[in-house]
């Protein structure tokens, strides 16, 4: 086996999470690695969408959620008073278990995003769309028809369109929070595939249920059980021999 | 080794269905094995010719576990210690079916030998003790599988080179002979034949071990000087 010095994307120390009472991350010690795929799996409720949710701080949207403990992107804290938050967002894209186009064509669904960060003329905007859509292998369908509104596109296509407009802003991290829940197999195949070449430019986390996919998709996966992180390994450990009983009864579907 | 049942109770099912199959087809190898160490002794055609016919039915059992694990693999995608339970038994039917191709050879031997009157020979080489030795292998390493004890499976290893010795003193000793007397080579010969079968099923035996200390701690010891 080849061992590869790995480069820390996001680390974080002793993270802990409450939604109001609720303690929903227990001491959270994870390094996730740069340029690979990393997959969080677990039951529902063990903690796994709300660690994703952590690292663009997307929890402050809603009240009485706060975080303790540290979160470092490249090393820096993301929770650190000088943070933009919408930087920090356009650094770690999101994108959703359902396909959320905005109400727009499917070029502007790109560009919108765009906008608000950078100035383009109209020509480099363009560039940035068609680039964009080839990205998230999505613009030989769309190419003929970019001023049609982004709903009118299938499930899947939607969902690519999603990971087009993250993209579009040239992030450092992408967290996919179940991207293929609602997809249909070929449309996952297509979602696993973008993965698969996203992961050259980026850092991917993704939080899925099928651990077939996990298994798939992931370089490195982390099971997460009542908040807790049990076991964090090269994929291929986790699913031929996991060191963690824990991890062992859930990914062969045991009662434990 | 997991305790635990699955939430599917089908999935544990299936995976019992499969492992008591192992233990079927191991225990016609093993009655093989007997069998055709007694035609040898007891000068036994009939037993000879019950062995040749037996082996298909060694063959059936290598296909149907097979097609067993290919099902499970479709419909289970099982991980962990349940994926390396189904390849491992896909590995350990094919050293089964083996050794009963091997137990088919020395039959054919036994045949051969008969046909001619050469009965010195035999009294003077310690096949029986080699054959049975041979059989006790099997017998544990079926056994090892059915408990899962790696330490076992360790035991069994370590004794294969017993019976890899033994085998070569019997070389040397059928060498002598020939050496001495050529008219003994054609049986000799069948004899040697014989011999490297039933160390050719001590070899079987020692890797069905292997793989159950796969199965159990997940390392592939295969092909490793000390077994470690």
């Amino acid at each position: 086996m080849t061992t590869e010095i790995l480069q820390s994307k996001i680390k974080t120390n002793h993270l802990d999470f409450y939604y109001g009472k609720f303690h929903a991350l227990k001491n959270v010690n994870l390094d996730i690695p740069a340029s690979k795929v990393t997959a969080f799996i677990g039951p529902s409720g063990c903690g796994k969408s709300t660690l994703l949710r952590t690292f663009n701080r997307m929890y402050e949207l809603y009240p009485k959620q706060r975080v303790e403990g540290k979160i470092l992107l490249d090393g820096k804290d993301i929770h650190d008073k000088g943070q933009d938050i919408n930087l920090l967002r356009a650094k770690v894209g999101m994108v959703f278990q359902k396909p959320t186009p905005f109400p727009m064509s499917i070029y502007d669904n790109i560009a919108f995003g765009v906008k608000l960060y950078e100035s383009l003329s109209k020509r480099d905007m363009e560039e940035r769309v068609e680039w964009a859509l080839k990205k998230a292998a999505l613009w030989s369908e769309v190419k003929d028809k970019l001023n049609q509104s982004g709903s009118s596109l299938s499930g899947g296509q939607q969902q690519r369109l999603c990971i087009a407009r993250c993209v579009a802003v040239k992030p450092n991290v992408l967290l996919l929070d179940e991207p293929c829940s609602a997809l249909d197999p070929i449309s996952t195949a297509r979602v696993e595939e973008l993965i698969h070449e996203l992961k050259k430019d980026y850092t991917i986390v993704i939080v899925t249920h099928n651990m077939q996919q996990a298994a798939r998709v992931s370089d490195y996966t982390a099971y997460m059980y009542l908040g807790e992180l049990i076991e964090f390994n090269n994929t291929n450990d986790i699913f031929i021999k996991p060191s963690d009983k824990r991890t062992e009864d859930y990914i062969t579907g045991r009662i434990s | 080794m997991n305790e635990n049942i699955h939430l599917s109770t089908q999935f544990d099912a299936d995976l019992e269905r499969l492992r008591s199959k192992v233990h079927e087809m191991g225990g016609l190898v093993e009655k093989q094995i007997n069998m055709v160490t007694k035609a040898y002794v007891e000068n036994n055609i009939e037993a000879v010719l019950d062995v040749l016919e037996n082996d298909s039915e060694v063959n059936a059992f290598e296909k149907s576990i097979d097609n067993d694990c290919i099902h499970i693999i479709a419909k289970r995608q099982p991980t962990a210690s349940d994926l390396r339970l189904v390849m491992s038994i896909s590995k350990m039917v094919t050293e089964l079916e083996r050794s009963g191709d091997e137990v088919k050879k020395m039959a054919k031997s036994i045949r051969r030998i008969q046909e001619r009157d050469l009965t010195v020979l035999k009294a003077t080489t310690d096949v029986r003790h080699l054959a049975q030795a041979a059989s006790e292998q099997i017998r544990s390493a079926l056994d090892t599988f059915a408990r899962l004890d790696p330490e076992e499976a360790r035991v069994i290893i370590e004794k294969d080179d017993a019976l890899d010795m033994e085998f070569k003193s019997i070389i040397r000793q059928l060498i002598t002979y020939m050496m001495e007397d050529p008219r003994t080579i054609t049986t000799a010969l069948d004899i040697i034949t014989m011999a490297r079968a039933i160390e050719r099923v001590g070899d079987h035996a020692k890797n069905i071990a292997e793989q159950v200390i796969y199965i159990v701690e997940g390392r592939d010891i295969r092909h490793l000087a000390n077994g470690n």
